[in-house]
């Protein structure tokens, strides 16, 4: 699209036959390798600046989780009451919350229970879904109203609701697990959702109805040619998803019935830093800001992983 | 039209009676004694508690308890709490509240959200389009009750132009600040959705040929641009409220308003088991016939939905 005027929208520019050497559309490169979704996509996301931007963040996340000890030298939990909300100082650019612990460092650590209570929900979560899902949209028939329906029920029932009924009642284990296995209790059922549709239409592909007649089995079908290309939409969901949970999981620690207090978590802190935030709102905003940015990353990383894997709903 | 009708509402029966059940089985069946609850801190005389495990068929099969439970909902009648007031008054006393502002929560996500979702689809690519993209991801970044305290650290504290929290009998004004955080994050998603609408129907055929025509840039826009981008997000509106009236739980904790997301959060941490119940199958009502409408809705604007 060059000098020619155009009217809003019309962002399609078709070069007439002249303009087009036909040889450069003939001359295929046999020898080049052949391009599959997933290089096709890999393609797409290298030029996509959102992707590069939420790369780089995740990344980085990623490093501060795994290694704490690389960005901060002090025990998140090493706490000096006279240190109580004290102003940030030198070797503290954060200052101190109510408990006086160095709110820079707590940020730091909060970091890997965020991520890895994310990670490890949307695991399970992709897991089960997937499965459910699967299962209902390649056998059909009875099973897909069965399970379908199992899915109409959970779904009605807000997770956010669902969780804190039964975390309410566990509240004496205090351990990571349960909040990660409560949440995809009631959280798989919008994968278990795209999951069947995206098998559902790769089941009438072609290539499925040729392995049926080279004499696959269907359970050989279903994990060898079905599943793989119906990856890529239980992917995006994937991506997304985990941006959710980090959300789900700070909102549970913060109504007090999440992570247990001893976890250093950024949901804990933001609550705890609540009660004072008519004098001490920085304390609040630090690990508010470092949950944003994480999310941010994540939900951003979703956008583009589902411009590049799903050409249908190319957003840009 | 009607066979569809009559097929989803009888679609919905089961999972209404299923979700009720689901809810029902994870406050009474799971470990954790309501009875002992009821003491609190007191110890447990043996034969009061008997009393009221008879009283609340507590000693009765827990399928038996679920089917009296449904039975007596049936005729609006939930029970009491543990202070011995009627569950049934206790919703009807919160629910308005809610109401009022998931309502005003709707409407501000319906028209701000329209508003600049329609502008950054027009006008792709200006930098006004890029600045409202940017606000809608970090809404849908920023966790509700982060963006909660830092309007009323904000609005409230700092520059105190709206006031910080509700109480129990609150008005217009003092539900302004809780329906916006609360909106906040749907507008977010009605703008993505606007825009991804607007932009992808604008190179349709259809506007092609409308505009060859010799149609008005404006007409084009209103009658068919609009009118086909708007379905998605109608539908995506009416799935909102109910989901709306169960996120209330964490903006009206924040501001302290006495709806039916406080109640409920409320009757969680006592263990009120008969409050919880009866609210989740309330809401969830409230959600599945949003939904039911919803898609009649979209049955009735859109004839392909029907035949699928």
């Amino acid at each position: 699209m060059t000098d020619m005027t155009t009217l809003p929208g019309q962002e399609r520019y078709v070069a007439p036959l002249d303009e087009t050497p036909l040889q450069d559309v003939d001359n295929v490169d046999e020898s080049a390798p052949a391009s599959s979704l997933w290089t096709d996509a890999w393609r797409t996301l290298r030029r996509n600046p959102l992707f590069i931007v939420s790369g780089l963040l995740i990344m980085f996340i990623v490093i501060v989780a795994l290694f704490p000890t690389l960005f901060t030298k002090q025990d998140p939990n090493y706490c000096v009451l006279e240190n109580s909300l004290g102003k940030p100082s030198p070797g503290h650019p954060f200052g101190f919350d109510f408990q006086g612990c160095d709110v820079y460092t707590r940020v730091v650590y909060g970091t890997r229970t965020s991520l890895s209570v994310g990670l490890a929900a949307t695991i399970l979560v992709v897991l089960i879904g997937t499965l459910i899902g699967a299962l209902a949209g390649f056998f059909g028939g009875w099973l897909d109203s069965l399970l379908s329906r199992v899915t109409d029920i959970f779904l009605a029932l807000p997770i956010l609701l669902g969780a804190i009924v039964v975390l309410q009642m566990f509240k004496t284990n205090g351990s990571i697990w349960k909040i990660v296995l409560v949440m995809a209790l009631f959280g798989w059922t919008s994968t278990a959702r795209i999951a069947r549709g995206a098998v559902l239409e790769t089941k009438n592909l072609e290539f499925n109805t040729a392995s049926t007649a080279l004499g696959s089995s269907p359970s050989r079908n279903l994990f060898r040619h079905i599943l793989p290309n119906s990856l890529a939409p239980i992917i995006v969901i994937g991506t997304t998803s985990l941006a959710t949970y980090i959300v789900l999981e700070a909102t549970l620690s913060f109504l007090g019935v999440g992570l247990p207090t001893t976890t250093v978590s950024w949901g804990g802190d933001i609550s705890e830093a609540q009660t004072n935030l008519m004098t001490n709102p920085m304390v609040l905003f630090y690990p508010s800001a470092a949950l944003a940015i994480t999310v941010l990353s994540f939900i951003m990383m979703g956008d583009a992983m589902k411009d590049a894997l799903d050409p249908k709903s190319r957003t840009a | 039209m009607g066979k569809y009708l009559l097929r989803r509402v009888l679609q919905v029966i089961p999972v209404v009676l299923g979700t009720t059940l689901l809810v029902y089985a994870l406050v009474f069946a799971l470990p954790g004694d309501p009875v002992k609850a009821m003491f609190g801190d007191k110890p447990v005389n043996q034969a009061v508690a008997a009393q009221i495990r008879a009283e609340y068929h507590l000693d009765k099969p827990f399928i038996v308890q679920y089917f009296i439970f449904l039975k007596n909902a049936l005729t609006l009648d939930f029970g009491q709490t543990f202070a011995g007031q009627p569950v049934i008054d206790e919703i009807a006393r919160a629910f308005p509240v809610t109401i009022r502002l998931a309502l005003m929560a709707f409407v501000f996500e319906a028209i701000f959200g329209v508003i600049f979702g329609v502008i950054s689809g027009l006008k792709k690519g200006k930098w006004y389009d890029t600045v409202i993209l940017l606000v809608s991801l970090l809404l849908i970044s920023v966790p509700t009750f982060v963006t909660g305290f830092l309007c009323q650290y904000l609005f409230g504290i700092k520059w105190s132009i709206l006031p910080v929290t509700a109480g129990s009998n609150p008005g217009f004004i003092d539900l302004l600040m809780p329906a916006m955080v609360l909106g906040s994050v749907s507008m977010a998603y009605i703008i993505r959705l606007t825009r991804a609408e607007i932009s992808s129907n604008i190179a349709e055929d259809y506007v092609r040929t409308a505009r060859a025509k010799g149609m008005s840039n404006g007409q084009v826009m209103l009658r068919h641009v609009l009118r086909n981008s708007l379905i998605p997000v109608v539908t995506y509106l009416g799935q909102d409220i109910a989901a709306l009236m169960g996120g209330a739980m964490i903006s009206e904790t924040i501001f302290n308003i006495h709806g039916v997301g406080w109640l409920t959060y409320q009757s969680i941490l006592k263990g009120e088991g008969n409050l919880v119940v009866s609210i989740v199958t309330l809401l969830m009502l409230i959600f599945v016939v949003c939904n039911l409408i919803v898609d009649l809705l979209y049955a009735a604007l859109d004839p392909r939905i029907r035949y699928a």
